[in-house]
């Protein structure tokens, strides 16, 4: 573990965003994480991009349950609320979170064993509610906080530290969500910060669940020779279906390439998501589609990411509950007792 | 860009910056590490064999490493490398058991020095250790040089001076003091194996202007001054008193005069503040001590009755540039300026003077009366006659007069053994890992935030009342320990192996300057422009690595990393490794011979 803080000194280069902030002002305490744990990359990936929207910290909320994925929010937005729930919990005190106050900007970190193992269920319904949440599952294949047994998005086929082969078959988490509802699905890999970045900056400003899967290799326990969640296997069958721009201003919205290749979304709060498209087959906006698209090339033993679904209007938990815009912690005991008179009004027509 | 080749000595030396521009460079991280450590005598030794004089120099240095100090390129000021190796001196104890031993029988070989300046003694204690006998002439009745007759002693005490001095001349120095040079020919016929010529620039510029002749009495030029005030022969001045200069001399003058009776002194200068030739500490040091610094004044005359000095008359001038884009001095129209004085002290610089050296001997002399000497080797255009110091390339200071001595030594000692002395071996290095455990180095590689510190100095009314008095107290152990720990560490170099990287990018993000950025090959001004920080000064290599598996390269920064470690600390296979690069630069003995 490194012992010293990291150096407050920075580069003379470094900007500053809207908010005053440099990116260095995005960082949380250094790192105990295993030297090279894909995890690191990631939140390196949030740092930035929550730097790049020019987010105040203490507008945003870190949630997330146990594994060493899970203990990476302290390594990030030092400056943010955070949340350490019990192990697979952290979509009901994210979703719980959210209820009390929309306001706030909900971040869920969790790994492939917090969320398709213990809290496969919580997972599940959190996506469904369609929570607007940016919800990130860090995946090794392996359970790292407990010394690397293999968890359930480990491979058919892949092979342990030890050489043991894995024969059960593994979940598949984007599927899973595009199938339970999530309206913004993205996969990516920690080692390739020029595809997550976007596509967190793009989770960020999605309103409704937003998931991404991002493979992460444990350098510890599954970054051997054949293991499927390895650097170097990820890298060799890493097939990108598209590239996201996340554009926050007009200026830069005018259509410069070839139509055709590339395409806009826009989403309800006026982002516009440029896709410039890899495979050219590939339309991330039409749900079956894409999950036919995910299982064929699955199939032939392809990882394929990049922004994989997105809906134009996507809905959120507080549309379907129709909860008022104003935070419920907010509201006074003058907003939720509607008092006396008006108790016995309603009681009358009732009668 | 090819892969950076770090076998070469002047890689890694290039990132040691301090000491790349340290004339005779000296490790100075290292023996900063030493006093951070409390092991002063060991910071002493590195000091010593490398610049001869620690505790002269640690007060005195004009010391070049302070500005190239890569503290700067993150904060606002350099370490005090300078008053750290004072530290060093001030606290070492007893190291006469680490002085070399010289050789009871002699090698048979004859050297003989013209002075007694830090060049020529730098020269013997090089080579009397390999045998050789030394003897140096010196015009003066103690050895020291300007050291001894210009550096007034409250900068520079006594005590210190004579200590070191006295450690090269118990090396067994014949000094023969009082005994000037005045032909090099008749010098040439004793037979010496090889004489050098370390004389310095012994002459003080004139100021010939109307009145000078007139009133000669109360007009002194600065160095013949100050030589007479340290040989206590002038004890007192005027109580107004006119320095003209803006150079070292000029702030040492100043100074002096405040403590033999000047009540008014006023240092005069003919261009900008800014243009002076004195280091801003010396120009801090003088106006700390109530001295004003005038500017855009030219002298005109000195003012006399009867020969009495009365005052100097300046004209008032502002700085512009003419058609060709060169600055000059025109004069503002205002009525000129006249300031009264009793002394006044000419330190408008210094010149060589080579009156006793023959023109007919075999040594040339260039369009400015200038030895033609070679700048590697040191000798004259006569094979066995040397120059170093002032006397070589005109007036610089101690350090530059050492490492003209080191390398003079070499010269001659590869002279004395029939060698090529234009073959010049490369310094020796030597390059080891700093890895004690996991994350554990063997030096401290968290970085202090501490601003620099000041070095603690005498009350002004006690300090103005003695000449003799030191003014800087200089650092006690805590301070020099925070001092030492801001030093980046610069000599412990990031080291990569290309084999080892599995590309994961921990170094890249855990690295707080943004030094490291895995990227496509390409031309350097390609590559530098797709840094993560574009490097701020191009002038720092950029270190290239092989191909790696995803056929990108590895390319870092030199530029501002800090030594941290901790690319090293995050890399899972070792990839990185921290490693200490001691260079010694190599000294006339056998290590200089092929
Ligand atoms: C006022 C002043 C202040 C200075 N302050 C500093 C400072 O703070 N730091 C710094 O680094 N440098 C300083 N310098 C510069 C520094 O003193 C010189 O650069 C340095 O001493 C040069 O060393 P040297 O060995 O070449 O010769 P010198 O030190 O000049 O010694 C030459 C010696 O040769 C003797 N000599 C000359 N001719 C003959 C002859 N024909 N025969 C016999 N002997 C002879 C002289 O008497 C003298 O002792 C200062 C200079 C001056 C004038
Ligand atoms: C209720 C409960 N059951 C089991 C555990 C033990 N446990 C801690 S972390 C972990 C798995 C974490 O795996 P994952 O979410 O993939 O995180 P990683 O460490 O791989 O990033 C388990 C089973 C626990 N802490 N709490
Ligand atoms: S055990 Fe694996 S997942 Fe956990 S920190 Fe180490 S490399 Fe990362
Ligand atoms: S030592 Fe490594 S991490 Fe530290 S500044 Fe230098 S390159 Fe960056
Ligand atoms: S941390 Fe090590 S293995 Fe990872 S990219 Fe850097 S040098 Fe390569
Ligand atoms: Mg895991």
């Amino acid at each position: 573990m490194t012992w010293i803080a990291r150096p407050k000194f920075h580069h003379a280069s470094l900007t500053k965003n809207e908010q005053g902030c440099t990116r260095r002002d995005y960082e949380g305490t250094i790192s105990t994480l295993c030297a090279g744990c894909g995890h690191d990359s990631i939140s390196a990936a949030i740092v930035q991009a929550f730097y790049e929207l020019s987010i105040a910290p203490h507008r945003v909320a870190k949630l997330s349950g146990i594994g060493c994925s899970s203990k990476t929010p302290t390594y990030f937005l030092g400056a943010s609320h955070g949340f350490n729930s019990v192990h697979g919990r952290m979509p009901s005190v994210l979703t719980g979170a959210n209820l009390a106050n929309r306001d706030l900007i909900y971040i869920g970190v969790s790994g492939d064993g917090d969320s398709a193992s213990i809290g496969f269920g919580q997972f599940a319904h959190s996506i469904r509610r369609g929570v607007d949440m940016i919800y990130i599952v860090e995946n090794n294949g392996v359970y790292g906080l407990t010394k690397g047994q293999r968890s359930a998005t480990a491979d058919e086929g892949t092979t342990m530290k030890k050489g043991e082969v894995n024969t059960d078959k593994p979940i598949d988490m984007i599927s899973m969500a595009i199938k339970l509802g999530a309206s913004y699905v993205g996969r990516s890999f920690s080692g390739d910060k020029e595809q997550l970045i976007p596509l967190i900056k793009g989770a960020i400003q999605h309103r409704g669940a937003a998931f991404l899967d991002v493979i992460s290799p444990c350098v510890a326990f599954n970054n051997h020779a054949g293991s499927t969640k390895s650097y170097d296997w990820v890298r060799e069958h890493n097939e990108a279906v598209n590239q996201l721009d996340v554009m926050m201003d007009h200026e830069e919205m005018v259509l410069q390439q070839s139509p055709g290749t590339v395409e806009d979304v826009a989403q309800p709060d006026g982002t516009v998501l440029r896709l410039h498209k890899i495979a050219m087959d590939f339309d991330p906006t039409d749900r079956i589609k894409a999950l036919d698209y995910l299982e064929r090339h699955a199939a032939e033993g392809e990882l394929v990411t990049g922004l994989l679904y997105v809906d134009r209007k996507p809905k959120d938990l507080h549309d379907h509950l129709g909860t008022v815009a104003t935070p419920l912690n907010t509201l006074g005991e003058s907003d939720l007792c509607p008092g006396a008179k008006t108790l016995s009004a309603i009681n009358a027509s009732l009668r | 860009m090819d892969p950076t080749d770090i076998e070469n000595p002047d890689y890694f030396h290039r990132v040691v910056d301090c000491q790349w521009a340290c004339p005779a460079h000296t490790p100075v991280p290292e023996y900063i590490r030493m006093i951070a450590a409390g092991q002063y005598a060991d910071a002493y030794m590195v000091n010593w064999r490398s610049n001869v004089f620690p505790g002269i120099l640690g007060r005195t240095c004009d010391r070049p490493c302070e500005p190239a100090c890569r503290r700067v390129r993150v904060e606002k000021e350099p370490v005090a490398i300078c008053r750290l190796k004072r530290v060093a001196a001030d606290y070492k104890g007893d190291i006469t058991d680490r002085l070399p031993v010289v050789p009871t029988k002699k090698n048979g070989r004859r050297i003989a020095c013209i002075g007694a300046g830090p060049a020529s003694l730098t020269v013997a204690r090089d080579l009397l250790p390999q045998g050789y006998e030394v003897v140096i002439y010196e015009a003066d009745p103690k050895a020291g040089g300007m050291m001894r007759t210009q550096i007034p002693k409250f900068r520079l005490p006594e005590s210190v001076l004579d200590e070191e001095v006295d450690l090269v001349m118990d090396l067994g120095v014949e000094l023969r003091a009082g005994q000037k040079i005045d032909s090099l020919r008749a010098l040439l016929a004793e037979n010496y194996d090889a004489i050098f010529v370390g004389c310095g620039a012994p002459r003080g510029r004139e100021l010939p202007l109307p009145g000078r002749e007139e009133a000669k009495a109360h007009i002194h030029i600065g160095i013949d001054w100050l030589s007479s005030v340290s040989f206590g022969h002038t004890t007192k001045i005027g109580k107004r008193v006119i320095v003209l200069g803006g150079g070292n001399t000029a702030m040492d003058c100043c100074r002096s005069s405040m403590r033999l009776g000047g009540e008014k002194v006023t240092v005069v200068v003919r261009s900008g503040f800014e243009e002076m030739k004195a280091s801003p500490w010396e120009k801090e040091d003088a106006m700390h001590e109530g001295i004003p610094i005038l500017n855009f004044l030219v002298p005109q005359e000195f003012v006399h009755e009867k020969g009495e000095l009365r005052a100097v008359r300046f004209q008032k001038v502002k700085a512009e540039k003419d058609a060709k884009g060169r600055r000059q001095l025109v004069t503002t129209g205002e009525p000129d300026v006249i300031i009264e004085c009793d002394d006044v002290l000419v330190a408008v610089g210094q010149e060589n003077s080579f009156p006793w050296i023959e023109r007919d001997i075999g040594l040339e002399f260039d369009k400015w009366d200038m030895p033609v000497v070679n700048e590697k080797t040191m000798r004259s255009t006569h094979p066995r006659v040397f120059f170093g110091g002032d006397a070589a390339f005109g007036p610089k200071n101690i350090i530059w007069a050492v490492a003209h001595g080191h390398e003079a030594a070499v010269s001659i000692d590869k002279l004395c053994n029939g060698e090529d002395l234009a073959h010049r071996p490369r310094p020796a290095v030597e390059v080891i890992s700093q890895k004690m455990g996991i994350h554990e180095w063997s030096y401290d590689n968290s970085p202090s935030n501490d601003a620099r510190k000041k070095v603690p100095l005498r009350d002004k009314e006690v300090a103005l009342k003695d000449i003799r008095m030191e003014v800087e107290l200089g650092f006690d152990d805590k301070l020099a320990y925070e001092e030492a720990q801001r030093c980046l560490n610069c000599d412990v170099q990031t080291v990569f192996s290309d084999r080892l990287c599995i590309e994961c990018d921990a170094c890249v993000d855990i690295c707080p300057m943004d030094c490291i950025t895995f990227t496509g090959n390409g031309e350097e001004n390609d590559l530098r422009a797709r840094l993560r920080a574009p490097a701020l000064i191009k002038e720092q290599a950029l270190y290239v690595s092989g191909e790696l598996k995803t056929t990108r390269v590895m390319v870092k920064d030199e530029d501002v990393c800090l030594h941290c470690g901790l690319c090293a600390e995050r890399c899972p296979t070792g990839a990185w490794d921290m490693q200490k690069y001691i260079m010694e630069m190599t000294q006339a003995g056998s290590a200089c011979r092929s």
